[in-house]
């Protein structure tokens, strides 16, 4: 959401970028991985948060394989517990310990922030590409469409298609693609109009290249940098969005869960004092999210200062 | 911009067309949900015909739009009202929540972001910066279950529950605070970030140096000619966060039981009240393409280097 404009909000230095040849100076070509792991480097607020994705992602995949709970069979009688060493984060209200339910969570939370916000890179990238390639009517009426649906409020349009399609993990998936796709569409039009007017465009149209062939040898290759900086906030968003559905009752049907369900069932009980069964999933989130959005952030630093200085 | 406010209209027309189909891909038959389960098969084809349903969907649709256009919006079975009453009742709450929150918004957010810019890389810019973060990374649902919890649990400042009665709302202002606040959060998170760019991107022009060159003060500079500048990027930014603001109300008044329009459009989706859901969608996306159409024309007219270009 936050790329729309192509502003950047978190530019920390407002001058010159890195790469700049001074005077006559032969410089090494500073290829695009090269600038992103170079950010990881430099970049505090990147490396914090590529840290916590990391945990994150071990914690939900690979911590059920060393901490084993019982997450199918609900036991009544040790519902409810506070947190013991048994149990360090408590047992939820059907007998599930917490710990392992944030661990089920966060499968479920991530699989989805990852896919959904693969559907919406993939067919934001292909449409908004065409439109931009395509230019004139076709471009114009591609861009209304997308202008259509943008103006739908988010929410409006999750709660909507979350209520016509059934609730189980690939629709949900798909619900939210739906949805997301229109930022990237508008970002790389926007890219594919800047880059087509470039001379190597032109020159390999002058050799006879097809649109095809500009489209994918040259257009998305250089686009990648906006795209991939999309993408990862779209993974952010993309938790958020499971994390709302979730809680407003549109996600996934147990015993399937998620950090935003097990924060509406827990609600029911937090002000009866079982505090941890709200908490913990409620900073899950949080966590997850900052995490991407400075990754992103530092990625749109490092990449878009490059644009800049083209 | 004749150009523009055409688009805005075909946006429009094509909004009006997507909520038609999205309608009609919602689950369930509307008139055996009026008829109940012990209709005969005689009076649901009466009905059917009675209600039009049995045209072919085009003309329903024109049906649709035409009665849209003399603002009749729909008739709600499981709420007994018409969809205009509905809304005229809900829309005024919504439109003071929103609308509140944007003010505070821009209010809080745009100063901060001046200070930011001016502070950078200063350690309070690092605080208010990871502030801003997570502010702007927590889902909408959970920072309002936080500031019921600090704020009305904990410290009995404010009611958990916002103002119930339709009359009027400022005599319980006390209820307003949290639900402004929760909705308003994020979006200083997300102007102070835009505003601290915007500057600092000002900050690196050339016409910032002539002017301390001329002998004008730093402080001349910044209010007179940096500030001015900065501002139209993160105006057109307030016009275009008017979707983003009522997707937070719909959680928002869900969060704080605000009888709005948001969470009459959630109701309707947890009962598929769909006359309800597809007479707010068009109103939503009505008040959002306006904003955005407002902000354009706004850019256009405050930069006058966009007026050339298009």
């Amino acid at each position: 959401m936050i790329d729309e404009l192509g502003l950047s909000p978190g530019s920390s230095r407002g001058g010159a970028g890195e790469g700049t040849p001074e005077g006559g100076e032969a410089y090494r070509s500073t290829s695009m991985w090269r600038s992103i792991l170079m950010v990881f480097v430099e970049n505090r607020m990147a490396t914090v948060g590529v840290g916590l994705i990391l945990f994150m992602v071990l914690f939900s995949f690979v911590g059920p394989l060393i901490y084993h709970t019982q997450q199918v069979l609900n036991n009544p009688l040790i519902a409810d517990e506070a947190p013991s060493l048994a149990h360090p984060l408590g047992t939820d209200q059907v007998g599930y310990d917490v710990v392992g339910r944030l661990m089920l969570g966060g499968q479920s939370s991530l699989e989805i922030g990852f896919a959904a916000a693969f559907i919406a890179v993939g067919i934001g990238v292909v449409w908004g590409a065409i439109a931009g390639l395509a230019g004139g009517p076709i471009d114009a009426f591609m861009m209304r469409i997308v202008d259509a649906f943008l103006a739908i409020p988010y929410l409006f349009a999750l709660i909507l298609l979350g209520s016509i399609f059934s609730t189980s993990i690939p629709e949900l998936i798909l619900v939210i693609g739906l949805v997301a796709w229109l930022v990237p569409a508008r970002l790389v039009r926007g890219e594919t109009l800047t880059l087509r007017v470039r001379e190597y465009v032109q020159a390999v149209q002058v050799m006879g290249g097809g649109k095809r062939r500009i489209l994918i040898r040259h257009i998305i290759p250089n686009a990648v940098g906006v795209i991939v900086v999309n993408a990862t906030f779209q993974v952010a968003d993309a938790i958020v969005f499971v994390a709302v559905l979730s809680y407003l009752g549109l996600g996934v049907p147990p015993p399937a869960t998620n950090w935003g369900g097990q924060l509406s069932s827990g609600l029911n009980f937090f002000f009866d004092g079982y505090w941890w069964l709200i908490y913990p999933a409620g900073f899950a989130i949080v966590l997850t999210v900052v995490a991407f959005n400075f990754v992103g952030d530092a990625l749109r630093d490092s990449l878009e200062v490059r644009r800049y200085r083209r | 911009m004749v150009r523009r406010v055409g688009q805005a209209i075909i946006v429009l027309f094509i909004v009006t067309v997507i909520t038609f189909i999205l309608l009609h891909l919602l689950p369930g038959n509307p008139v055996r949900a009026i008829l109940g389960t012990r209709a005969t098969t005689f009076d649901v084809h009466q009905l059917t015909i009675q209600l039009g349903l049995n045209k072919p969907l085009v003309v329903q649709y024109l049906i649709w739009v035409n009665h849209l256009v003399h603002g009749n919006l729909g008739f709600s079975y499981k709420l007994d009202q018409s969809v205009a009453a509905l809304l005229a009742e809900r829309m005024p709450k919504t439109l003071f929540l929103a609308g509140s929150a944007l003010v505070v918004a821009v209010l809080l957010g745009v100063p901060l972001g001046m200070y930011q810019a001016v502070r950078r890389n200063k350690p309070d810019d690092y605080v208010l910066t990871g502030l801003a973060f997570i502010f702007y990374s927590m889902p909408t649902f959970w920072l309002g279950l936080l500031l019921i919890i600090l704020f009305s649990a904990t410290l009995s400042w404010f009611p958990s529950e916002a103002p119930q009665s339709q009359s009027n709302v400022f005599s319980q202002l006390n209820g307003m605070v949290l639900p402004i606040s929760c909705l308003s959060l994020v979006n200083i998170a997300l102007f102070s970030r835009y505003m601290r760019s915007a500057m600092l991107e000002q900050l690196t022009q050339e016409y910032v140096q002539t002017a301390r060159a001329k002998g004008v003060s730093g402080r001349a500079v910044l209010f007179g000619h940096v500030l001015r500048n900065a501002l139209i990027p993160v105006i057109t930014l307030i016009g275009l966060s008017l979707g983003g603001i009522l997707s937070g109300a719909v959680v928002t008044e869900e969060v704080f039981n605000y009888p709005g329009m948001g969470l009459l459009f959630y109701q309707a989706a947890v009962e598929n009240d769909f006359p309800v859901l597809l007479g707010v969608t068009v109103v939503v996306a009505l008040a959002t393409v306006l904003g955005n159409l407002i902000a354009d024309i706004f850019y256009a007219v405050a930069d006058p280097r966009i007026r050339y270009v298009s």
